[in-house]
């Protein structure tokens, strides 16, 4: 969690100096989710797919951190080799789906995959992670509809953090318990506690388990919070700097280092090496995105289609 | 009223055709009464449209495990237009699914399952509803391939009629053949024969890309006579490949889908006036075949694009462009006219619905202003 909070910070900073461009949605604050949801799932089989608020999802099912950053930068070295960019993170090797622009796109997508799965008789959970935004969607509605009719090994998880950029969830809708949403369908719906990553693995256990034995999809709404703004450009009008200060109190990562110390898991030289590590690798992270080439200019055309079924690029035709 | 060919009993023609031609070839090789079975009988197959649909599904069902079909009542209604006829009682529940009122929902599992390796059929009703799902057509299928630089394919068809039928009105008559084939990363055929129908719809199952397949549901009925070829398991026309219907060197018509045969009617009743037209089926909207358009219009001059989609950004646009853009534009002794659906939302009545489509008569009077004769 510590390296990813340090990862975004340094995407925010690089921002600044539009090294990063467009859209920048970062994490801060809800890490607890993440580490939450990587333990309890099966992180070799299962899959995951988010919207875009997805540069750390993937360097928890596996990918290469600095891969991701240069991705953000543009370069030909990114996992999408400069093409998606901050929003469209893709690594179909790690089983991560996607890094999705249009709030509530992901939703069919996530229980499509489960589709697959179940057709195919394979043993894997897709988890389909959305914001409190992404609940007033007709897809998500019609998804969920689905997804309990067909009875698909898909967990539908709600981070919300209290505001759809800056519309808060009260004023999205006339009641604000968002689980309540999946009632409707006649599937098992819960509310769990975001900050700490153990109460998020103990809330997803179930529902992956559920839906790995073939009892469908889950509904679970985690409550947690992100610090900074919905992205770069946010001037966080819609909240009290109060309310932000009263969340930082119970932070993830401060949550894990308290415990930490009071078990005494780790010493207090151990815990210094470890922010040095994380310094460090994050450092290395913006170095090898800083020294990647820009991808060439061609291979804008040769990825929009699988070549071998379309052989019209004018290139490529000389 | 149009009629049409119970699939079985179509294929059991074929069938009877190639038993009686082996028969004839066996028996002339064997008997020494050969020369009294001197020519082997002319076997001319006649199949619908909606059986040559029905039939490449049903075979690339049974080639590929990974293919499934899903939709609006295509399965034990045997669908809208009995298009998937008999599909469901054959392959039952796992390959072909009923689905919901839903589209965004349906067409969206469709995407991603073809993002985890199956390869769906998906079947909107019509192509005015894929508008509950063009997010799902677009952001998701399109651009999925392109976004993750080729890590996920999204080999999935879209399928269903497309413009106008008949008296349905407004929310029911739209063309997209426009709409779909502006984006980058989407195939878009639409096929107006029954080979068509069958060679292009094979092909775009087994293309690992998002195919939008336009049909039309006023000439699923229409029967067209078939080669032998074509009624082959793997019999596949490849996408950006237009056909010459017929052959003419004083104007060249381009049109798709049912539109086609509006061109090839026109062409008939001007023989009378001594005008051979050249009728160019498209079939691949996304690739278009510039290539046959351009040498066409080298030969013959003059041009008119036909479709049943408004002019405003059609393809008929589109065609002019490339036109204009090619050594083409060097050959035409007129400017391209474009006969088109009117620029109003379809009318019911059908005074109106027959002003608001393009008709043979329009066709005669465009190429006779290219050609400037009467």
């Amino acid at each position: 969690m510590l390296f990813w909070r340090k990862f975004e910070d340094k995407l925010a900073a690089v921002y600044i100096q539009q090294k990063v461009r467009g859209f920048l949605h970062l994490y801060n604050g809800q890490e607890a989710v993440l580490a939450g949801s990587l333990h309890a799932m099966d992180s070799e089989k299962d899959r995951m797919i988010t919207a875009y608020r997805n540069h750390v999802q993937p360097i928890g099912m596996g990918v290469d951190p600095k891969r991701v950053m240069a991705e953000l930068y543009g370069k030909g070295t990114g996992t999408s080799q400069g093409l998606g960019g901050s929003m469209h993170i893709f690594s179909k090797a790690h089983r991560f789906y996607g890094g999705h622009g249009i709030v509530g796109g992901q939703i069919p997508l996530g229980a499509g995959i489960a589709f697959a799965d179940k057709y195919f008789n394979r043993d894997s959970v897709t988890l389909t992670f959305m914001g409190d935004g992404a609940v007033r969607q007709g897809s998500l509605h019609e998804t969920l509809n689905l997804a309990t009719l067909w009875q698909l090994p898909v967990v539908f998880i709600v981070e919300n953090n209290g505001y759809a950029m800056g519309t808060s969830v009260v004023r999205t809708a006339s009641h604000t318990d968002i689980y309540k949403l999946g009632l409707g369908y006649e599937m098992p719906c819960s509310q769990v506690e975001g900050m700490n990553p153990v109460d998020v693995a103990k809330g997803l256990e179930p529902a992956i388990d559920l839906a790995r034995k073939g009892g469908g999809p889950s509904f679970i709404e985690i409550k947690t919070y992100r610090y900074r703004g919905h992205s770069m450009s946010d001037a966080q009008k819609y909240r009290t700097k109060k309310e932000v200060e009263e969340y930082r109190k119970i932070d993830p990562i401060s949550q894990v280092l308290e415990i930490i110390k009071q078990k005494k898991y780790a010493s207090e030289k151990q815990i210094k090496e470890i922010d040095e590590r994380v310094a460090k690798r994050v450092r290395e992270c913006e170095q090898y995105a800083e020294q990647s080439p820009f991808p060439e200019d061609n291979i804008m055309y040769d990825v929009v289609y699988q070549q071998k079924d379309y052989p019209f690029i004018p290139h490529k035709i000389q | 009223m149009s009629s049409f060919l119970v699939s079985p009993v179509t294929v059991k023609m074929a069938t009877l055709c190639k038993t009686i031609r082996s028969a004839t070839a066996t028996a002339s090789k064997l008997s020494q009464f050969s020369r009294l079975l001197s020519t082997t009988p002319r076997c001319n197959v006649q199949m619908a449209v909606r059986d040559a649909l029905n039939s490449a599904m049903d075979e690339e069902i049974e080639r590929d495990e990974k293919v499934f079909l899903l939709g609006e009542e295509v399965a034990q209604y045997d669908g809208a237009y009995k298009v998937t006829k008999g599909l469901w009682k054959k392959w039952g529940d796992k390959r072909v699914l009923d689905t919901p009122i839903t589209e965004m929902g349906f067409a969206g599992i469709a995407v991603g399952a073809a993002m985890a390796g199956l390869r769906p059929i998906c079947e909107f009703m019509t192509f005015n509803f894929s508008m509950q799902a063009i997010d799902q057509v677009i952001n998701s299928a399109a651009k999925t391939f392109y976004m993750s630089a080729g890590q996920v394919p999204v080999p999935i068809v879209f399928r269903g009629p497309n413009g106008a039928a008949a008296g349905v009105a407004a929310q029911h008559s739209q063309c997209f053949a426009s709409w779909y084939s502006q984006c980058p990363g989407l195939i878009v055929a639409s096929p107006y024969s029954s080979e068509d129908c069958r060679g292009l719809l094979k092909s775009a199952v087994r293309n690992d890309n998002p195919v939008v397949f336009l049909e039309n549901e006023l000439i699923y009925g229409t029967s067209f006579e078939v080669s032998e070829e074509a009624l082959s398991k793997d019999f596949l026309v490849p996408f950006g490949k237009a056909k010459i219907e017929r052959t003419g060197s004083h104007v060249t018509l381009v049109a798709h889908s049912k539109a086609v045969g509006l061109c090839l009617e026109a062409a008939n009743e001007l023989i009378g006036q001594g005008v051979e037209c050249e009728v160019i089926n498209l079939r691949s909207l996304r690739p278009l075949d510039d290539q046959t358009i351009i040498e066409s219009v080298m030969k013959t001059n003059h041009l008119v694009t036909v479709e049943g989609g408004w002019h405003h950004c059609g393809i008929g646009a589109e065609v002019v462009a490339l036109i204009m853009e090619s050594q083409a534009f060097n050959y035409l002794d007129a400017p391209v006219l474009r006969v088109t659906g009117a620029d109003v939302p379809m009318p019911y009545a059908k005074s109106l619905e027959d002003l608001a489509l393009p008709q043979v008569k329009n066709v005669l009077t465009a190429v006779k202003k290219s050609l400037n004769i009467s």
